[in-house]
């Protein structure tokens, strides 16, 4: 979200003295100092940077595609025989910053003016207050929180009595929860509830993690950022071949499932977080359905 | 004849005079003296506290201060409590750990706030410090109850384990038997922010039963009713009491030992935790409600009259957080009942409700200023404001050092005049003349900061959102604030201008965030080129800020002096502007 109107219009004359009495500090008659960046606070003029900020089209066009459950067959536990290999590169359609992505589309879904972070209140804070909201429905207590939520609370996801932390943050209108993807030590946050789809998700998760930034002038980058950014650069090129990445999820009873099965609402409301790994280490991971099933067998003994 | 005199002292008098000067502010300024004080007291100073983790490495502070016992260190910008500032952005802890685990074997005390801290760095803690005391985890994060288990079986005098508002990735609850049976030494511990169901409740008791110094328990919500008179039992020297979770179905005689056990605390101060609150269970409290001096409700979604009738039982109360269940008729029962108050919170119920559900508004705020002349501490969210309001507020609490307004939705005008809340801000600061902390929020123009740049002397800390029409509001207050140290703005129209004028000024804070400003890249590039003594970290999430025009505005920055130079643990979406005009990852 930009901030406010840029004053370009006119400046009363007494606030013109005050600023050029001001202490310039960075010497204006530098010669290496470009003229565009005047420091002497003069006349009322229009600020520079005031264009409109432009987003580039990323010089890289071309990704993978990231598989969810739907990409295997129900049947077939293993998700190696497949024959997803023929879902490859999209290209994409507009290019947002991560951060104002959400806020964006936070905001074109609700169609209110919410942006990240405000009000200013903590994560913890607004976790607990949710979370409390939950476990009141069951307990049958009348809260202003349950009248306004839209959403369906999920009665089974909370026992009565007892505190279940979800592990991810709802906040009314927000729903992060972490994603981890192999062989990247630094993991994200994504808000759920501004992906109303797999396919949505899918793509923002394309762009975070997938996603080749032009290689930037290195001189005097340590090992470290070399290493990390070729960590991120190297999953496009493998997926351009063979290898291929798979989206699952932990649920609220630890299980780790394929993305795509259920309904997205339930899929939201039981996912504690997400983590993109190696198709080869995916092998045994069922998707949702079969896991249900399993799982009651289980509890039917 | 006098100089003889001064050199004549031995340096362990010296040193011993030192002893007794504790603020870092007053053993800077004695270190600045001569050099043979500076060399005394860089020898004797124990405690360290670092706002800045960047601001300078671990290495430089060993070999400055190679005895110190505490340390306190501080990571993320404010902001990233609201999720502006993307994960993975830094604060590791790691690095100054694996320093001191061999320059600092005596190390007693670490305290930490907004930092990453792993299960390896509390391994690393509870392996190096053999006389390890305490250990302070403000809203970090990055580990989990492994490496909590690691601590609570290596720290063998371990005196304080505080996790308040950390994120712990909670795998069990068994870390707690890890505490050995010869344990005994803790004096405080808060583990409320933990999240599993699982706690393990008997190694709990048994622990607080075996440590007779015990002065502050904060239990997590897993915790239930029911247990927390046998904790309460254990521990009647208990001057700090978290609860867990407060509802449940008790039998009455259960909640007769409830309150029988909270009455034996006498030492009883104050209270927190509180969640899922059943009313009427509330009543068991009323026996320590007159020693109270500090009561967090914010977590209770309790109501009227429930709320009005447990704090008018609590005529020493210095310090309330609530939510705004309590309304302007519940602040009005405070306004009389609590004349000692000093600091107020009042925290949204519905935070995006958009209409306002409870009756809270100025006059609440208003009706506490003029019953409770002491108040020094204001946190206060709503839905509306005038400057009437404030111009009371700030004429009738001249005390205040922190004021921090939230009105809900970003721009709202005075609802009666419908202008601008600038007046009422300069009132604010013109009459409160101690204030070190200001949150601004509703209708502001540059005059607000014009107010601020003439009256806030003494501010250190200033919030800004959503506020300004151009750059002479960022101006005043960089030129005319003396004492400010960090400064925080979002989504207000100030580019480069104001920043560029006043470069200086950045090098005598600490820090400066700017995020959906309008100051471009080549302002930042400029200023990490002209300022060595600065670090200029633009964060941008899409693509590297040269791929676009020098003119384009900077999505986030993050400006800190430094005399550690560029940090190397930089996430790939974290770039410093460099001195040769270079951005370097």
């Amino acid at each position: 979200m930009q901030g406010g109107v840029v004053n370009g219009g006119s400046e009363s004359g007494s606030m013109s003295t005050v600023l050029r009495e001001d202490n310039m500090v960075v010497s204006s008659e530098d010669s290496s100092c470009p003229d565009e960046y005047e420091l002497e606070l003069g006349l009322g003029l229009s600020l520079g940077g005031g264009g409109s900020k432009m987003h580039q089209v990323s010089k890289c066009g071309q990704y993978a595609r990231i598989l969810t459950a739907q990409d295997f067959p129900p049947s077939s536990p293993s998700p190696s025989s497949s024959s997803s290999s023929s879902s490859f590169s999209l290209t994409r359609a507009n290019i947002t910053a991560g951060t104002k992505r959400t806020a964006d589309s936070v905001a074109a879904a609700n169609g209110s003016s919410q942006v990240v972070g405000w009000p200013p209140i903590r994560a913890y804070r607004m976790n607990s207050l949710v979370n409390q909201a939950k476990a009141s429905v069951t307990e049958g207590f009348n809260l202003s929180m349950e009248n306004r939520k839209e959403e369906t609370l999920m009665v089974e996801n909370s026992t009565t009595g007892s505190y279940h932390n979800s592990g991810n943050t709802k906040l009314g209108k927000f729903l992060f929860v972490k994603v981890n993807m192999d062989g990247i030590p630094i993991g994200r946050k994504v808000d759920l509830n501004a992906h109303e789809s797999y396919e949505k998700l899918a793509k923002t998760l394309e762009e975070m993690f997938l996603e080749t930034t032009p290689s930037v002038n290195s001189a005097g980058s340590m090992a470290l950022q070399r290493d990390m950014k070729n960590k991120m650069a190297r999953p496009s090129k493998l997926l351009n071949g063979s290898s291929d990445f798979v989206l699952a999820y932990e649920d609220k009873e630890g299980d780790w499932m394929l993305v795509g099965d259920v309904p997205w609402e339930m899929f939201s409301s039981s996912v504690k977080r997400l983590r993109i790994m190696r198709k080869s280490e995916a092998t045994g991971l069922a998707p949702t359905s079969q896991e249900r099933n399993q799982r009651q067998r289980r509890k039917a003994i | 004849m006098q100089k003889k005199m001064m050199y004549s002292f031995p340096d362990d008098v010296l040193e011993h005079v030192f002893s007794f000067i504790q603020s870092d502010k007053d053993r800077n300024a004695v270190s600045a003296v001569c050099k043979l004080w500076y060399e005394i007291e860089r020898w004797c100073r124990r405690k360290v506290f670092i706002g800045n983790c960047y601001a300078v490495s671990p290495r430089v502070v060993i070999k400055r201060f190679p005895e110190v016992r505490s340390i306190e260190l501080k990571g993320k910008p404010h902001f990233a409590d609201f999720n502006l500032v993307p994960d993975g952005w830094g604060g590791y802890v790691l690095p100054w750990i694996v320093e001191m685990a061999g320059a600092y074997p005596c190390l007693e005390e670490i305290r930490l706030k907004r930092m990453v801290v792993t299960d390896e760095s509390l391994e690393l803690i509870a392996k190096s410090f053999k006389n390890f005391k305490v250990l302070v985890l403000f809203s970090c994060e990055g580990f989990s109850t492994d490496g909590l288990a690691a601590i609570a079986a290596g720290c063998k005098n371990l005196r304080e384990l505080d996790l308040r508002e950390s994120e712990v990735d909670d795998l069990s609850g068994h870390w707690l038997t890890h505490f050995p049976e010869t344990c005994t030494s803790l004096v405080s511990l808060n583990i409320s922010c933990l999240g599993s169901d699982e706690v393990s409740f008997s190694a709990l008791e048994r622990l607080v039963g075996r440590c007779p110094n015990l002065k502050s328990l904060r239990l997590n919500r897993a915790v239930t009713l029911d247990k927390i008179a046998n904790i309460l039992r254990r521990a009647p020297q208990l001057v700090d009491f978290g609860t867990g979770n407060y509802a449940s179905e008790l039998p009455p005689d259960v909640l007769l030992n409830l309150a029988g056990a909270f009455s034996s605390c006498k030492e009883l101060k104050s209270l927190s935790g509180f969640w899922d609150v059943v009313p009427a269970y509330l009543p068991a409290l009323y026996s320590v409600c007159s020693r109270l001096t500090s009561l967090n409700l914010s977590y209770a979604t309790i109501q009227n009259p429930e709320i009005i009738k447990l704090v008018s039982r609590c005529p020493s109360l210095q310090r309330l957080l609530v939510l705004d269940y309590i309304e302007d008729s519940g602040l009005e029962a405070l306004a009389s009942s609590c004349k000692d108050l000093q600091e107020l919170r009042v925290f949204p119920s519905d935070p995006f409700g958009g209409e306002p559900h409870v009756s809270l508004t100025e006059q609440g705020l208003v009706t506490v200023s003029l019953g409770c002349p002491k108040l020094q501490s204001i946190l206060y969210f709503c839905h509306r404001m005038t400057n009437a309001a404030l111009v009371t507020i700030a004429q009738s609490c001249p005390n205040l050092t922190r004021f921090r307004l939230c009105i809900i939705e970003p721009k709202t005008a005075d609802y009666l005049t419908l202008e601008p809340l600038d007046v009422g801000f300069g009132a604010i600061v013109e009459h409160c003349k101690d204030l070190r902390r200001l949150s601004l929020s509703g209708l502001l123009t540059d005059r607000v900061f014009e107010y601020i740049g003439t009256y806030a002397k003494k501010l250190e800390m200033l919030s800004v959102a959503f506020a300004g029409d151009s750059d002479l509001g960022l101006h005043h207050v960089l030129f005319g604030c003396e004492s400010l140290r960090k400064l925080e703005i979002r989504d207000c129209p100030f580019g480069d201008k104001a920043l560029l004028a006043n470069a200086a000024k950045l090098e005598t804070m600490r820090s400066l965030w700017m995020s959906s400003c309008t100051v471009s890249f080549g302002a930042c590039k400029l200023l990490g080129q002209k300022m060595p003594r600065l670090n200029v970290e633009v964060i941008d999430e899409t693509e590297p800020p040269d791929s676009r025009p020098e003119s384009c505005p900077v999505e986030k920055f993050y400006i800190y002096r430094s005399v550690s130079g560029p940090r190397f643990d930089k996430p790939p979406f974290v770039w410093t502007m460099d001195e040769e005009g270079k951005i370097m990852h």
